[in-house]
């Protein structure tokens, strides 16, 4: 049972009507049950006074590892929504990689079971696109919609064999659901550990070149329009491969695609001196494409923002560059980064809240998050102008982030998922 | 260890910038190079005395901890060590606990316990000695013996002593690289020990597939045929062609490769008169060299092997804290 509370002074940024007013908010059963002006007749039995905040809808996380099912060692839902509530998500879409991959009905009632034991935020469940995500054989499509899948994915493995994605898409389209998709071309992709470019060429080690994500999606885009099927890339980073996903959006074809804070904060020069905390998929890439980046988000051609969360272990430190593992765990700090974007000019802060609420939503096929009355009280209530600095290690259980010491601005004050309070942090 | 700030700092110098290990030639001064390279001059003689040692290092415990294969380099650090009087304990751990899943800090830490002072490493991949250096902290030095195709300090140090040796100073020195720029350590590594230098003409040249032109963002001069690059060079430095780099289709034959890129005596009169020959071997007759150039009066590349020795005590002697 939920409180009726009301939260007073605000100042409230709804994404779906894009306006930014003050006021008091009011949560009844779960749900808005008014803005702006209370009525009189309002009863609550908490008041918190949010003066200094910003209020709206919680986050929703698109490219979400919690290692559900796993082996445990590098974090669990219990660790990972921990910080994913503290980084202002209400909502996260769990990745199929899982262990076992979740290409079956039986991993999705797992991972359902465990949310639900778990019972913190909203989770979104994917259904592997192929078989072991190995881009060979397709999935039962059917059976894991039915067991809840709100998309297909093919995780972090592109499909090499054209004919087959353009099969698993088509069959994927009849069942109503968008398909993330990874888009590279593996063979150039080689075994590359990083950006192909100048560092790499010091620092000897194998590289990916740009181009091969930019194959990627040309091939992914014009199959995907050969088979029908509305397509999602999670996370680009190559500022012309976001291009050509725009063109094609104007186009009339139904595509979307998510950056990463870390490709908009990052450049390939922060592996420094073979920086394993560095060492994402889609690799960093050089300072000039980021520069193209933040231009592509200030020009609207992004629809999603992402922490593209990717814990691991302590068992996984202290090894050399080409070992360690892809991925970046600072699902933590997502608001004060974004808000960090928002400070250096890239986008403005009703942008910003929309990336990460109504842009995935719309991706996912849900409704948009609004503070609209009647709307979930999916909320994040948060101080943009409280300094924090990210420590090494957080809520989650994984420690590989390059964030560090870095000296940030904002922090959830407090998160509401329907309307049950569900993280919430003193003031500084 | 700070493993979360691991990209962070330059981790082959100490808090007060003072060179604490050797892990590659990018980022040491003229003058640190200089001092080495003059230190080792005056190891170079005690080669050739009677009783070949001395007690700078007496009582220390050094660690050749090598996961890949190495006649030449293994066997100059265990001999300089031993001239300078150290325990050098050898490990080849390719054939031991690394096959039984231990992790190379792992490792380390299990010799740390028998307290040793310092670690010679090669390691099949880039960045190795930069991880132990960081995990060692204060603990205990190190001295990168190669990692991966990023670098080998070393033997670019006493590629440059052994040029400046025979030739004298570098900054009036064209030199050329021959071969596998992009995999090679070895080439990364002269690349960066002659630019300190100031070498005024770096050239490389190759097949474009290993010698990419990207290569020149190192300052170099890019070459994809042999005669242009050779002509007026003083100095001529072969690369050990990888048979791996057929098989990953760089190169469709070594017979190929050679017909292209083998240095063969005709070739070599192309360079300046009285110009020298390296490499930092193992050779492949007839592939990078023809034997007519590699047993001719211009190749030094035994004389190179004497003077890593040296090098190699005085790069020793200098991170353990000694002078000659």
């Amino acid at each position: 049972m939920s409180l009726r509370r009301r939260i007073r002074n605000l100042r409230l940024i709804d994404p779906v009507s894009g306006k930014d007013y003050r006021g008091d908010l009011a949560l009844a059963a779960g749900k808005i049950l008014a803005l702006g002006e209370i009525p009189d007749d309002f009863q609550a039995n908490e008041e918190i006074d949010g003066s200094g905040l910003i209020a709206c809808p919680a986050f929703l996380e698109t490219q979400f590892q919690a290692h559900t099912p796993g082996s445990g060692l590098h974090g669990d839902l219990r660790s990972e929504l921990h910080a994913a509530a503290a980084g202002g998500f209400g909502s996260v879409v769990l990745d199929p990689d899982t262990a076992p991959v979740a290409d079956t009905p039986g991993v999705l009632y797992q991972q359902r079971a465990a949310a639900e034991a778990v019972d913190y935020l909203r989770v979104y469940l994917s259904g592997a696109l192929t078989r072991e995500l190995q881009g060979e054989s397709l999935s039962e499509m059917a059976a894991l919609a039915e067991a809840g899948a709100q998309i297909f994915s093919q995780g972090r493995q592109s499909v090499a064999d054209s004919q087959r994605l353009r099969l698993a898409l088509s069959y994927a389209a009849d069942l109503g659901r968008t398909v993330f998709l990874w888009p590279e071309d593996r063979c150039l992709a080689g075994n590359g550990v990083m950006d192909e470019g100048p560092l790499s060429l010091r620092l000897g080690l194998a590289a990916r070149p740009q181009a091969a994500e930019e194959i990627g999606v040309e091939r992914d885009l014009r199959v995907a329009r050969l088979a029908g099927a509305a397509v999602h890339f999670p996370s680009l980073s190559s500022a012309a491969a976001i291009a050509r996903v725009a063109e094609a959006r104007r186009g009339g074809q139904v595509v979307s695609c998510g950056v990463s804070l870390h490709h908009l904060l990052l450049s390939a020069e922060d592996i420094g001196y073979f920086n394993t905390h560095s060492k994402i998929l889609p690799p960093l890439r050089n300072q000039k494409n980021r520069d193209d980046l933040l231009r592509a988000l200030a020009d609207g051609a992004i629809q999603c923002l992402t922490s593209q969360h990717v814990p691991w272990g302590r068992e996984t430190e202290g090894q050399t560059f080409a070992q360690a593992p892809f991925g970046i765990a600072a699902v933590q700090w997502t608001l004060p980064l974004a808000l960090r974007l928002v400070e250096e000019g890239s986008l403005d802060l009703l942008q910003m809240i929309r990336l990460f609420t109504t842009g995935p939503a719309a991706v996912l096929g849900l409704p948009p998050p609004s503070l609209a009355p009647g709307a979930n009280a999916d909320l994040c209530v948060f101080d943009p102008d409280a300094e924090l600095q990210p420590s090494a290690t957080g809520f989650s259980r994984a420690r590989n982030h390059p964030y560090a010491g870095w000296p940030l601005r904002g922090q959830v004050r407090y998160l509401f998922v329907d309307g049950r309070l569900r993280y919430c942090s003193a003031a500084g | 260890m700070m493993p979360w700030r691991m990209g962070e700092g330059d981790p082959q110098r100490d808090a007060e910038g003072r060179l604490r290990n050797l892990l590659a030639i990018e980022g040491l001064r003229e003058g640190e190079i200089l001092e080495i390279l003059d230190s080792a001059e005056s190891f170079l003689g005690i080669g050739e005395r009677m009783v070949k040692k001395i007690p700078i290092l007496r009582g220390r415990t050094l660690v050749n901890l090598f996961y890949e294969n190495s006649t030449r380099t293994r066997s100059t650090f265990e001999l300089a060590a031993k001239r300078l009087s150290a325990d050098v304990l050898n490990i080849a751990v390719a054939s031991s606990s690394a096959s039984k899943g231990e992790s190379l800090l792992d490792t380390v830490d299990n010799l740390l316990a028998m307290q040793v002072d310092g670690f010679i490493l090669r390691h099949p991949e880039a960045g190795a000695a930069h991880l132990l250096a960081r995990h060692l902290g204060e603990r205990a030095w190190v001295v990168n013996a190669g990692d991966g195709q990023h670098a080998h300090p070393t033997q670019a140090l006493l590629d440059v002593f052994t040029i400046r040796h025979l030739l004298g100073p570098i900054s009036e020195r064209v030199v050329v690289i021959l071969g596998d720029i992009l995999h090679s350590r070895v080439a990364r590594a002269l690349i960066h020990a002659l630019s300190i230098l100031g070498c005024p003409q770096i050239r490389v040249v190759g097949p474009r597939t290993l010698v990419p032109p990207e290569l020149q963002d190192l300052g170099v001069h890019v070459f994809h045929e042999l005669e242009p690059a050779l002509t007026g060079a003083n100095v001529v430095y072969a690369l050990r062609m990888q048979r791996e780099r057929m098989d990953s289709q760089r190169l469709p034959s070594l017979e190929e490769y050679h017909r292209r890129f083998g240095l063969s005596a005709a070739r070599l009169r192309l360079a300046a008169d009285n110009a020298v020959v390296l490499h930092p071997g193992p050779m492949n007759r007839g592939v990078e060299l023809s034997a007519e150039v590699a047993d001719g009066p211009q190749a030094i590349i035994l004389e190179q092997v004497t003077h890593g020795l040296a090098l190699r005590m005085a790069v020793l002697a200098r991170l353990a804290g000694g002078n000659p």
